[in-house]
């Protein structure tokens, strides 16, 4: 088992791995900054402290399971499979490239992707099915799912929070990156979600919130959950869309434009001072 | 031939069997369980089943995780709910390939009186233009079980279509049946009829009619949709001329579309289609349900005699 990183240094990688996300999409010339941005630090919290997993055997048995629901934050994903040792950090250069494993969403023929997903909704469901699976197999491991805000309007996340708390699965966590904005408007505008922490509650969940863009808050609200017995728990993390560039936070426009030169130019000297 | 049997029977009695000897079987169903006869597997495995609420797209997608861990998930639900998860198929089954068995009971037009709404006669159409999937139409209880067998005997995507009446027995148990093969249950010499599926007793009835007509006709059954037997079809046609395809299923991509995408290809054979054209049905005794929409044993025999007589013209 190697070390773990500290909450400071958990915090620096999350601004590692905003800065090669950004190159990424700057050559690549498409992906979703927005909402890879928002997550950084889930991302950064789950691959290096909270999952247990050796990326040099992708398919261990007993590795706990990842899925990104919200498919289009792929770009910041393979980044930090890459700084996880999954994959050299040369194959991020191919992304969205003919042949790349590293396609426009997640496709799990990639080493360390463990459910395909892409269309909006679908990722929480897969989550059962492996934390039923472990049950069954009398494994310890934990299932993650980190879903979109956006993403919760489609129905199959409510037939699956349903089905999830009725099966009593407390080897399961979902994460929901609470940037307020989707494709075409701020949630508030687009269709509303109203009271989603009551609702998660309605639905038989343990409800934590936490600051999205801090370590030390996103690891306390997953360890708190992480004790509660016979349900399952779902993190509400208050994010910003576009985090760390200032053109990009909390406007709409960043959700699937890659930037152009002079924006590039921008974003990364915005990235490279802040944390 | 023995009793009649219906499919879902011996889908339930052969998961039992199944689950015997595989303890990676797991069944899910979304609250039909009674009567696509899943209950079997659910009293006998009770660990092993999951009952999922009406909740197909949820049911896909759980069946898929299951799938990573080396479960054999085989999912249960009618044949016009089976669809309704298409996109949850389409992501976390057929593209990655995992190896979920998606089953559709109540096909075609004989779903006990529940009308347009519980008719899938679109059901191949849709399934088998999906890479990566195989689709398995049986024709008999004992074909039922024999397809399971060897579906889960391979890792990947597969939808079973069954139909819900007790229907004829047309194999024996030593029959051997192989993914991805048609046979010949009747040689002919003047045309070939091609069926899949539950039409395949019909087929049968309409070839003993044009043989007291005096028309040698060769029955090829086609349970595998897709992968497709070309070379028993071409072999066929190329036999006998014209081809007559017989349907459960509406006439526009199913076993129909499918014949006719290989003829043309590779050995363009006048042909026609009997099946479902192109309409939804409606609820009726099964009889006249068969006889409206135009897929009785009769209906068979008699596009095969009108248009042997004018081909032969």
């Amino acid at each position: 088992m190697e070390e773990l990183l500290t909450v400071a240094e958990i915090q620096e990688a999350a601004g590692r791995l905003r800065r090669r996300t950004l190159e990424m999409i700057w050559h690549a010339q498409a992906g979703h900054p927005g909402g890879s941005f928002s997550v950084a630090e889930i991302l950064a919290c789950m691959y290096f402290r909270i999952l247990r997993v050796e990326p040099s055997k992708p398919d261990w048995p007993d590795r706990d399971r990842f899925i990104l629901s919200k498919g289009h934050a792929a770009p910041i994903y393979y980044v930090t499979l890459a700084e996880r040792g999954y994959f050299p950090p040369e194959t991020l250069a191919t992304y969205d490239q003919l042949n790349s494993i590293l396609q426009g969403h997640p496709d799990m023929h990639t080493p360390g992707v463990d459910m395909s997903s892409g269309s909006l909704g679908q990722g929480l469901s897969p989550g059962i099915g492996i934390a039923l699976g472990a049950r069954l197999r009398k494994k310890d491991f934990h299932v993650y799912v980190l879903l979109g805000d956006g993403e919760i309007q489609e129905g199959q996340v409510w037939e699956a929070a349903m089905a999830a708390s009725a099966f009593g699965l407390d080897n399961l966590t979902a994460i929901v990156d609470w940037n307020r904005i989707q494709l075409t408007d701020f949630l508030e505008k687009a269709m509303p979600l109203g009271p989603v922490a009551e609702k998660w509650r309605a639905f038989g969940w343990e409800v934590r919130e936490c600051d999205g863009h801090e370590v030390i808050s996103i690891l306390a609200g997953i360890e708190e959950l992480q004790r509660v017995k016979g349900q399952p728990g779902v993190l509400l993390a208050h994010t910003i869309k576009g985090k760390g560039v200032s053109f990009m936070e909390d406007n709409p426009a960043w959700h699937a434009k890659p930037p152009n030169e002079q924006e590039y130019l921008q974003a990364k000297a915005e990235l490279a001072v802040r944390r | 031939m023995s009793e009649p049997i219906a499919m879902r029977e011996a889908f339930g009695q052969t998961l039992v069997a199944l689950g015997k000897r595989l303890p990676d079987l797991v069944v899910l169903d979304a609250d039909l369980a009674p009567a696509t006869r899943a209950v079997l597997f659910a009293q006998a495995f009770p660990e092993r089943f999951f009952q999922v609420g009406i909740a197909e797209q949820n049911m896909i997608g759980i069946a898929a995780g299951l799938s990573t861990l080396g479960f054999i998930p085989f999912t249960s639900t009618f044949a016009c709910f089976a669809k309704r998860n298409l996109d949850q198929i389409r992501i976390v089954v057929a593209q990655p390939r995992n190896n979920v068995k998606i089953t559709g009971h109540y096909s075609g037009l004989l779903a006990g009186k529940t009308g347009k709404t519980h008719l899938a006669v679109q059901d191949m159409a849709i399934m088998r233009s999906m890479p990566n999937m195989t689709v398995i139409a049986p024709a008999d209880g004992v074909e039922v079980e024999k397809a399971m067998e060897a579906l889960v005997a391979v890792h990947g995507p597969a939808y079973l279509r069954l139909a819900r009446d007790p229907s004829p027995v047309i194999f024996d148990t030593s029959y051997r049946f192989e993914i991805g093969r048609a046979l010949r249950l009747r040689e002919g010499t003047d045309l070939t009829l091609i069926s899949t599926g539950i039409q395949t007793s019909r087929t049968l009835q309409a070839a003993d009619m044009l043989q007291a007509q005096g028309i040698s006709a060769l029955l090829l059954h086609v349970p595998t949709l897709k992968p497709l037997d070309a070379d028993a079809i071409i072999a066929a046609a190329e036999q006998t001329g014209l081809v007559v395809t017989a349907e459960e299923h509406s006439i526009l991509g199913g076993l129909g579309g499918a014949i006719a995408e290989v003829l043309c290809e590779h050995r363009p054979t006048p042909l026609v289609r009997v099946g479902v054209h192109d309409v939804y049905a409606e609820s009726a005794p099964n009889d006249e349900l068969l006889e409206k929409y135009g897929v009785t044993a009769r209906h068979v025999a008699e596009a095969a005699r009108s248009h042997l007589a004018k081909w032969r013209r």
